[in-house]
């Protein structure tokens, strides 16, 4: 008789979850589409959304960059998100763009390494093989270690599409997390890698680039240059509907800024 | 009497669900797999996709070889065996023949312990002591290499393929070596002339366990192996069938996610192979 309980229960148990899901009553959806890289700061905007406007519906979907100011030209999604700067045919085309942060990309290496400050055009010559020993540049003498993300990635995406080394570098280690970049780091007194500029810690140490250290500040006012900014694109003359509108006020103002920070992008206010 | 028979048809019925359950879950996977495997080997082609050389799936203009792949992942798991094996069987023979009472519930406990760790602790280990190790001893620039990777997964097999060699030895009818010894036979000629070929389907089936293991780990290698899509050398940084799957599958999309699913599928023939080999084999155990 008791397992008939258990049984019975159960039953309930999954008739009444299924149930749950379609009665929710909505008074408006904000839809994003775009920029994979904002994926965590996106997902913490819109969970604090819809804390503050509950019956609010937010969604993203990842879908790239270039796709997202697609989906936003033909009125696919309320909001596209980028994570780079609109192209002028872009602009031309009747899109705005709103920068919501900057996310900072730090060039890492072992903090045993006597080399600390790089520009870029060195950077890009090391990912693509053309300078090879530590001792070209100032280091020991030791073969350059070049650690990177897996393809795909919105670091290695971000970092390839400053550095203009697209498709070209020449990885040693394709690491899946930033945590596994900056430990392999730390364990290679010969190694370069490049990480969120948030997550950084003291196990390894980040690289001056042309003079300037990476730090909120230097992000914030351009002058560190391994940046690039996590753009809203909307378009010009349309509307956007009444939650949409009351989503983009509210990432785009002071309260939001330590949600952003908290995904470890830069606020720009 | 009427009542408890219907009760009894009822027990049956929800056992024969349940069992049914696992046959679903298999059969769902292998036509999920087959369907969103078959169409970028169609794209990219079948000789392109398997024999290609070169792995570039975001790049401009995207080639999708995997060769690399499935040469790492069989050299892999060839050096595997070819360490944990020997380990392994004559730990095995030791264990189930030779060894004190107390010594071998010591060993054996312990060897059921290494078989509960988690792959993610030994690949954090290898990681941190391993890699750094091997980059020390050797004097290379990098120690993640298809080294590490073989020395990890030798490790990791040991204790399926002990076990399932213990059974198969102590399995051995006792007469056999008791007429050995009678003739005149020392233990250990014994153990190695008599016990082992009785047993040698049992650990045959073992050896194949193991290398079902080890082709199909994924978390470890991808943490020790340095997965860059490099044709296989034994100091170079290399990435296996299962890795090549998991590590792009978060970001991945149109052609590129296509092609991991076709990857998934190779590996999953691959393996399906495998464990046809070990049906076999333990078939023919039972029967000898």
């Amino acid at each position: 008789m008791k397992k008939f309980l258990t049984l019975a229960l159960a039953a309930a148990l999954v008739v009444s979850a299924l149930a749950s899901c379609s009665t929710q009553q909505k008074d408006g959806t904000v839809s994003t589409d775009g920029s994979t890289s904002m994926e965590e700061v996106i997902g913490v905007l819109g969970e604090a959304f819809q804390e503050k406007y509950s019956g609010m519906t937010f969604t993203y979907n990842p879908t790239g960059s270039s796709s997202g100011i697609q989906a936003v030209k033909e009125g696919r999604c309320d909001i596209g998100l980028s994570s780079r700067s609109l192209k002028e045919e872009e602009k031309a085309d009747g899109l705005v763009e709103t920068v919501l942060a900057n996310d900072g990309i730090a060039v890492i290496v072992n903090p045993k390494n006597g080399v600390s400050d790089l520009d870029v055009e060195t950077i890009a010559k090391i990912y693509t093989g053309k300078i090879t020993n530590w001792s070209e540049l100032g280091g020991n003498d030791a073969e350059i270690v070049i650690i990177g993300r897996e393809a795909g990635s919105g670091t290695r995406d971000g970092f390839e599409s400053i550095t203009g080394t697209e498709g070209a570098c020449k990885y040693r280690q394709e690491l899946t997390s930033t945590g596994d970049v900056i430990t392999t780091v730390s364990q290679n007194p010969n190694a370069i890698g490049y990480a969120s500029l948030a997550a950084v810690s003291d196990q390894v140490k980040a690289l001056s680039v042309g003079g300037v250290s990476p730090s909120e500040a230097t992000v914030k006012d351009g002058s560190y240059v391994i940046q690039r900014p996590f753009v809203l694109v909307t378009k010009d003359g349309v509307e956007l509907s009444d939650a949409a509108q009351k989503f983009f006020d509210f990432v785009t103002s002071d309260e939001a800024a330590p949600f952003i920070s908290q995904a470890g992008a830069v606020p720009v206010k | 009497m009427k009542k408890k028979k219907a009760f009894e048809n009822f027990i049956h019925g929800i056992f024969l669900i349940l069992g049914l359950i696992t046959v679903g879950c298999v059969l769902l996977i292998t036509v999920y797999l087959i369907i969103s495997g078959i169409p970028a080997i169609k794209k990219i082609g079948f000789w392109n996709f398997l024999f290609g050389k070169e792995w570039a799936s975001t790049a401009k203009e995207p080639s999708y070889g995997i060769l690399p792949f499935i040469l790492t992942s069989v050299y892999g798991t060839a050096g595997a065996i070819l360490i944990g094996v020997p380990i392994g069987f004559l730990t095995s023979v030791y264990l189930a023949k030779l060894a004190p009472a107390k010594i071998r519930t010591v060993v054996s406990s312990t060897v059921s312990l290494l078989a509960g760790i988690p792959s993610v602790v030994y690949g954090l280990i290898g990681m941190m002591v391993l890699v750094p190790g091997i980059r020390k001893l050797f004097h290379i620039p990098d120690g993640a290499s298809l080294l590490a990777a073989i020395i990890v997964l030798a490790i990791m097999i040991l204790p399926s393929i002990i076990n399932v060699s213990i059974t198969a030895l102590e399995a051995v009818p006792k007469e056999y070596e008791d007429a050995s010894l009678a003739l005149g036979a020392t233990p250990v000629e014994t153990y190695f002339k008599v016990s082992v070929p009785a047993a040698k389907s049992g650990i045959a089936a073992a050896v194949v366990l193991g290398v079902g293991r080890a082709i199909g780990e994924a978390m470890t290698v991808m943490m020790v192996s340095g997965n860059a899509p490099n044709l296989p050398e034994l100091f170079g940084s290399v990435r296996f069938l299962t890795t090549a799957v998991a590590s792009e599958m978060s970001y991945s999309s149109g052609l590129q996610r296509q092609a991991l699913f076709s990857i998934a599928l190779v590996l999953f023939l691959l393996i399906m192979l495998i464990d046809a080999a070990l049906n076999f084999f333990l078939k023919r155990s039972k029967e000898g």
